[in-house]
């Protein structure tokens, strides 16, 4: 789950780190009144969850706050990415002399938190990675002994930092891993971390991902999920405890395993059909579940033929059976649906679908040459 | 011969009486040629699950039964725990079925257990199986036979397909294990290559991937070097977008990095035949028999 700008810096600022004053407003007015409140020269910035707010004209600086209101009106309704923007954030602006990027990521191979500094802040690290990866000072962090005092002066150290700001680099790198490991965090970053003429350091910008399967330790988190930026099935979805993605093509898949619902799709693909989406009932599914899946696909005008996978493991065959006919009788159809049930307790399930007037197939290759041909026919 | 799991475990299940527990328990049991000896639910000490008598604690019931693997079933929220209560008891193979756990749970846990010595594989996996010996986790009995062909993969259901596959054609496994779908997990696809590469029974490799990380990457250049039996591989993911988690935690293209694009040049580069969907992995393991 993505945090918002002025969500991921106001949890920062939980944890020691300095970032500039200032509030988020939903329409001119507020910007307004938050520009005046804060005195002097702001930044007004657009709350979306995608990059390139920057290049897309939605963040502005504004010298007092009459031109803050005129830049929050532009801003708010603007189109980035697709995204509609409903909240601006204004700051205080920094009177900025140097940009560092400092950031914590996963890292995967290694397993473990790895703390990430450049002297070139304010660009996306991807971008730095690219064309100049020597310019990225790394420390892993061994979950044991947390992030040491030594790594965090080595990183100033490397990325040419001048020791009179050593200290308080360190509070800050401390503050942002102690930020990351107690909020489930899968990246923490501040880009740009600046130093401002008067000499101090300043997080001016903050981005944060949070794990989803942490979230349980975190209602205060779950509650900050901007859904306006998913799709309505998508949100639906995630209530029901399915792994949805939506996708453009004509057949709806409903599998249960996220390596087989890949698979689904990658294999209607390859026999020349498209996939509506991706959906993984997950483990152990039980029929009300099911029910919700065959719901949320049959909701989506682009689907011509649904295509059920189900191998069973901890994921029983008759329970998606039961989910399928309880759909059915809940929400008719006149798509047809191809099923395919292997594994625990299947062939109860093939009993129960027998029923149901449904075409069924025995390996994936034959599920998908149908479903296929299904959508063709319509 | 076969790896991690054979007729000399002695298995025990954590959450026994859940849900889960229970009813994979029975499976377990029914698969029978390996034997379930105890099985734990703090507080429910005493009872019986499919006539496998219930401990309150790992210790207690390696104690008593001499159990030196477990399989987790218990709630996401727990598992870090009962990881460490396991690896604490003296397990040294500890396979976690759940899914959901935090991945920083398991970076704690692994950074642990390495120290411990133990061997965690998953979570968020389907446990491994050898074939005719032993049955740890949720992989249905019915479709495995014992044979020559190794298989480690990152997802549950999509590697039951590929053993029902290549049972059908009459090639059995050695052992199949499931790594599970998470960015970080306790065993990854090196150190089963590197089990079956030193195991005698096992004559050819399956190795199931997706997109997201670089694990297949870091398999595909372990393989040119140290692998000289065959390995047949497949990838999931071709047709998935990028920046969306596709289920799996781990299964996500992140900075345009880790797309199965990149995964199968990587293999097919160090010289793996990579399949185009996985019932032409039986194809490929018939062909390398015929040489």
């Amino acid at each position: 789950m993505k945090l918002h700008e002025y969500q991921s810096k106001r949890l920062f600022a939980k944890y020691g780190v300095p970032i500039p004053p200032g509030d988020i407003a939903t329409t001119p007015a507020e910007a307004r009144k938050v520009a005046q409140e804060l005195g002097g020269q702001v930044v007004v910035k657009s709350q979306v969850l995608v990059g390139g707010r920057g290049k897309a004209g939605g963040i502005k600086l504004a010298q007092n706050p009459a031109k803050a209101e005129a830049a929050a009106r532009q801003i708010l309704g603007m189109d980035i990415k697709g995204i509609t923007v409903g909240t601006v954030l204004v700051d205080s602006a920094a009177n900025i002399k140097t940009e560092i990027y400092l950031g914590i990521v996963i890292d995967r191979a290694a397993r473990r938190p790895v703390m990430m500094a450049s002297a070139e802040g304010g660009v996306e690290i991807e971008e730095v990675a690219r064309t100049n990866p020597g310019a990225i000072i790394k420390a892993h962090i061994d979950p044991a002994l947390g992030l040491r005092e030594f790594q965090t002066r080595d990183i100033a150290l490397n990325i040419g930092l001048n020791r009179a700001h050593w200290r308080a680099f360190n509070k800050i790198a401390q503050g942002l891993y102690q930020c990351f490991w107690a909020n489930d965090a899968s990246l923490a970053e501040i880009n740009p971390l600046v130093i401002t003429a008067e000499g101090e350091l300043l997080a001016v910008d903050g981005k944060m991902l949070i794990d989803d399967n942490g979230l349980f330790r975190h209602p205060d988190l779950a509650r900050m999920r901007d859904v306006s930026e998913e799709t309505p099935a998508e949100v639906q979805a995630r209530q029901f405890g399915l792994s949805y993605v939506d996708l453009d093509g004509e057949i709806g898949c409903m599998v249960n395993g996220a390596g087989l619902a890949m698979t689904t799709m990658d294999i209607i693909k390859l026999f020349g059909g498209s996939p509506a989406n991706f959906l993984d009932i997950g483990g152990g599914a039980k029929s009300d579940k099911v029910a919700a899946a065959l719901r949320i696909i049959l909701a989506d005008p682009k689907v011509k033929a649904v295509l059920f996978n189900v191998f069973g493991g901890i994921t029983r065959c008759d329970e998606v059976a039961a989910g399928v006919l309880e759909a059915l009788r809940q929400v008719p159809t006149e798509a047809p649906m191809v099923a395919r049930l292997v594994g625990t307790n299947a062939k109860e399930g093939r009993a129960m679908l027998a029923s149901a007037n449904m075409i069924t197939a025995t390996t994936l290759a034959e599920a998908a040459q149908k479903a296929v041909a299904a959508a063709r026919g319509r | 011969m076969s790896i991690l799991v054979d007729k000399n475990t002695r298995l025990l299940v954590q959450g026994i009486t859940g849900r889960e527990g229970t009813f994979h328990t029975g499976r377990m049991v029914d698969y029978g040629a390996s034997v379930v000896v105890a099985g734990v639910t703090p507080g429910k000490g005493g009872q019986q699950v499919h006539g496998v008598p219930v401990f309150d604690s790992v210790a207690r019931a390696v104690d008593k039964t001499g159990a030196n693997t477990s399989v987790i079933y218990v709630p996401a929220r727990f598992s870090a725990d009962a990881i460490y209560e396991a690896a604490n008891a003296g397990i040294s193979l500890i396979v976690c079925i759940t899914e959901g756990v935090p991945v920083l749970d398991i970076i704690a846990v692994r950074a642990y257990l390495d120290q411990q010595g133990a061997r965690l594989v998953g979570p968020n996996c389907p446990g491994l199986i050898t074939p005719g010996q032993a049955k740890v986790g949720i992989i249905p009995g019915n479709i495995v036979i014992p044979g020559p062909i190794g298989i480690v993969a990152r997802s549950g259901t999509l590697t039951y397909e590929v053993m029902y596959a290549l049972t059908m054609r009459g090639f059995g496994q050695s052992t199949c294990v499931g790594i599970g779908g998470d960015p970080v997990n306790g065993t990854d696809f090196i150190d089963c290559l590197e089990m079956f590469e030193a195991d005698p029974q096992t004559e050819q490799m399956v190795l199931i991937g997706e997109i997201g990380g670089t694990d297949e990457e870091q398999a595909a250049e372990y393989i040119q070097e140290h692998v000289t039996k065959p390995v047949t591989a497949f990838i999931a993911g071709q047709t998935a977008p990028p920046g969306k988690r596709m289920g799996h935690a781990g299964a996500i293209i992140q900075g345009g990095a880790g797309t199965a694009a990149e995964k199968i040049a990587a293999l097919a580069a160090a010289g793996v035949q990579v399949a185009e969907h996985p019932e032409q992995i039986a194809d490929i393991v018939a062909a390398n028999y015929k040489g």
